[in-house]
C-alpha cells in the first residue's frame, strides 16, 4: 500500500469510529432538551474530566502552541500558565454555578444573566456577543482541521473535502445524541490525543538530538534569546504575560460552552473535584512544545509556524503514525466545533428566538428549533472556513476578550449583592468596545499590556462604580422566574 | 437569586498561591539557566506548578468539604 493509502485508512478509521461513538452515544434516551444540552444533569467525574478536556485542547493547543513555540518561544509558556489558573479559577465559581444553575433550571450562560439580573435585552445581548466570538472559534477549527487532514493524507485529500466530511459526521452525532455525544467522543479523542503528544514529544527529540535535554541545550546554543520572553518577539514580555495569563485565566469559563458544560455535572461536588484534577492534563501541553522547539532546528524558515508540528511529524514518523495524528488532530478539531454548534444552537432558540419573537414556544419547539439549527450553524460555518481563511487568529483574539467581558457579571452577580442589571450592562459594553477599539486599531498589546485584559479592568471599575450609585432592583429574580417558567 | 456560599479565606489563599507561582513572579524564574533534567528553568519551573497547583488546590477541596459537612451537621 502507498503511504497515502495507509493514512488515509488510518485518519477515516479514527473519525467514522468516533462518529459512531457519538451517534450511539444518546440512543437508548429520550432527548429531550435537558437530555440534549446539558445530558440530563447527571456526568461523573470521569467523563466530566473528558468533557472539559475535550473542549479545552482544540486544534489550537495542538497546532497553535507548538507553533508559538517555533515561531514565538518563549511566550507560548503562557498557555501552560493559563489553563492551569483557569481550573484554580473554576474552583472558585462553577459549583456556585452549578448550584444555582440546578435551582433554577440553567441551561446556557444567558439562563444565568437571564435569571440573575432579570433583563431579556442584557440576557439577549450575553447571548449575541456569544455566538458572535464563537463564529472565528469554530471556523479556525474547520480550517485546522483541514490542514491536519491534507498534510497527515500526504495530500490524498483536499481541504475542502476534509471539512465537508467532518461537519457532516459532527452535524449528524449532534443531532441525534447532543452534549453526550461530545463528551463519548471526547473520550476517544483524549485517550488518541495523549498517546500521540507523548509520542512526538519524546520522540522528535530523539531522533534528531538524541533526547530532550541535547536538544534544548542545543536550542539555547544556537538561538539564547528564544527560550525566554519575549522570544522572537518584540512586545511580547513579562507585563504582557502576566495580564494575557490573567485575562485568559479569569475569561476562560466565559466561554457560553465551558459555563453551560457545568450544568452537566452530578453535583457541585463533581466539579470541585474536576477542578483539582485538570491541572494535570495540562502537562500533555510541554510534550507538544518540546516537538515545537524540536522544529526550529529541524526544520527552519517555515511561513506558517502552525504548520511546523506536522511537518516534522511527516518528515519523522512512518506513515500508519502519521495517519494516527490526523484522525487524533481531526477529532481534536471535531470535540470543540460539535460542542460550539450545540451551544450556539441552544442560544439562538432558547435566548434570542424564543423571548423576543415566539414567547409562547414549549421547551419541545424550542429543543426542535435548537437541531435545526445545529445543521444551519453548521452549514455557514463550513462556506466560512471555505471562502475565507485570512486573520483568523486576531478573530479569535477579540472573541476571547469579547468572552472575558461578562466575568464582572458573573463574579459579582455570585458573590455580590449590590451589583445592578445597569452596572453590569453599562461595564460589558464598556469593555466589549475597548476591546474591539483597541484590537481594530492594531493596539494589542497596549502598552505591553494585553488589550482585553486592559478592558476587563475597565469593565470591573465601570461596573463597581455604578453599582454603588444605583439602587439594586428586588425584582430581578422574580422577573427571571417568571420569564423562564 | 440564592445568596451562594462563598469559599472561605483559607481556600482562596491556597487558590493564590499558584497565581502567585505561575503568574505574577514571572520576572524571578523566565531564564533558561539552570537547566534542569535537561529542560530550561522556566518550562521546568512552570511543569512542577502545575503538579504543585493540583496539590494546592486538593488542599482546598479538602478544607471545603470538610466545612460542608459541619455545615450540614449543624443544620
Amino acid at each position: 500500500m502507498s503511504p497515502t493509502t495507509v493514512a488515509l485508512t488510518m485518519i477515516f478509521a479514527i473519525v467514522f469510529i468516533g462518529a459512531t461513538i457519538g451517534m450511539l452515544a444518546g440512543a437508548r434516551r429520550k432527548m429531550d432538551l435537558e437530555q440534549w444540552t446539558v445530558g440530563g444533569r447527571g456526568f461523573g467525574a470521569v467523563l466530566m474530566y473528558l468533557l472539559m478536556a475535550g473542549e479545552t485542547y482544540t486544534t489550537f493547543a495542538f497546532l497553535g502552541a507548538s507553533g508559538w513555540a517555533y515561531s514565538r518561544g518563549g511566550p507560548t509558556l503562557y498557555v501552560m500558565a493559563y489553563l492551569t489558573l483557569a481550573y484554580v479559577v473554576s474552583f472558585f465559581i462553577l459549583p456556585q454555578i452549578w448550584e444555582v444553575g440546578r435551582k433554577y433550571g440553567m441551561q446556557t450562560q444567558s439562563d444565568f444573566f437571564s435569571v440573575r439580573y432579570g433583563n431579556r435585552y442584557l440576557a439577549g445581548f450575553v447571548c449575541i456577543v456569544g455566538i458572535a466570538s464563537f463564529i472565528p472559534y469554530l471556523q479556525l477549527q474547520l480550517t485546522g482541521l483541514g490542514i491536519i487532514v491534507s498534510i497527515a493524507s500526504f495530500g490524498g485529500i483536499g481541504r475542502t473535502p476534509a471539512m465537508v466530511i467532518s461537519v457532516i459526521l459532527l452535524a449528524a452525532f449532534v443531532f441525534a445524541s447532543g452534549i453526550r455525544a461530545v463528551a463519548w467522543v471526547s473520550v476517544l479523542k483524549d485517550v488518541l490525543m495523549v498517546l500521540a503528544a507523548a509520542a512526538i514529544g519524546i520522540g522528535i527529540p530523539h531522533i534528531y538530538f538524541g533526547g530532550i535535554g541535547p536538544m534544548f541545550a542545543a536550542l539555547a546554543h544556537a538561538h539564547p534569546a528564544h527560550l525566554t520572553m519575549p522570544g522572537a518577539t518584540a512586545d511580547l514580555g513579562h507585563t504582557w504575560y502576566v495580564s494575557t495569563v490573567l485575562l485568559t485565566a479569569l475569561g476562560f469559563y466565559m466561554w457560553p460552552h465551558q459555563f453551560s458544560a457545568t450544568f452537566t455535572a452530578k453535583s457541585s461536588d463533581t466539579l470541585r473535584r474536576n477542578a483539582v484534577a485538570m491541572p494535570l492534563y495540562t502537562l500533555t501541553l510541554a510534550f507538544i512544545l518540546f516537538a515545537g522547539f524540536t522544529a526550529v532546528l529541524v526544520v527552519p524558515g517555515l511561513a506558517n509556524g502552525d504548520l511546523a508540528l506536522l511537518t516534522v511529524v511527516r518528515q519523522s514518523f512512518p506513515p500508519w503514525f502519521l495517519g494516527l495524528v490526523g484522525g487524533a488532530g481531526a477529532l481534536t478539531a471535531m470535540v470543540p466545533a460539535s460542542i460550539f454548534i450545540l451551544s450556539a444552537a441552544t442560544l439562538f432558540a432558547k435566548n434570542l428566538y424564543r423571548p423576543i419573537f415566539a414567547p409562547a414556544m414549549t421547551d419541545e419547539q424550542v429543543a426542535k428549533l435548537a437541531r435545526v439549527m445545529v445543521v444551519v450553524i453548521g452549514i455557514v460555518s463550513l462556506c466560512l472556513a471555505i471562502y475565507t481563511s485570512t486573520t483568523l487568529v486576531s478573530l479569535l483574539l477579540i472573541g476571547y476578550a469579547g468572552v472575558s467581558q461578562f466575568f464582572p457579571g458573573v463574579l459579582l452577580g455570585l458573590y455580590w449583592k449590590r451589583v445592578t442589571t445597569a452596572a453590569v450592562f453599562a461595564g460589558m459594553i464598556a469593555g466589549v468596545a475597548t476591546t474591539i477599539f483597541l484590537m481594530l486599531s492594531h493596539r494589542d498589546p497596549w502598552r505591553g499590556w494585553s488589550a482585553g485584559f486592559v478592558a476587563l479592568i475597565l469593565n470591573f471599575l465601570i461596573t463597581i462604580l455604578i453599582s454603588l450609585l444605583t439602587q439594586p432592583s428586588q425584582q430581578g429574580e422574580a422577573r427571571g422566574a417568571h420569564a423562564r417558567a | 437569586m440564592v445568596p451562594v456560599k462563598k469559599p472561605s479565606a483559607r481556600a482562596l489563599a491556597l487558590g493564590l498561591i499558584p497565581f502567585i507561582a505561575m503568574c505574577f513572579s514571572v520576572a524571578l524564574w523566565d531564564r533558561v539557566y539552570p537547566m534542569l533534567f535537561g529542560i530550561p528553568f522556566n518550562l521546568f519551573w512552570l511543569i512542577c506548578w502545575i503538579v504543585l497547583s493540583a496539590l494546592c488546590m486538593r488542599a482546598a477541596y479538602r478544607m471545603e468539604s470538610a466545612r460542608e459537612k459541619t455545615d450540614s451537621e449543624t443544620q
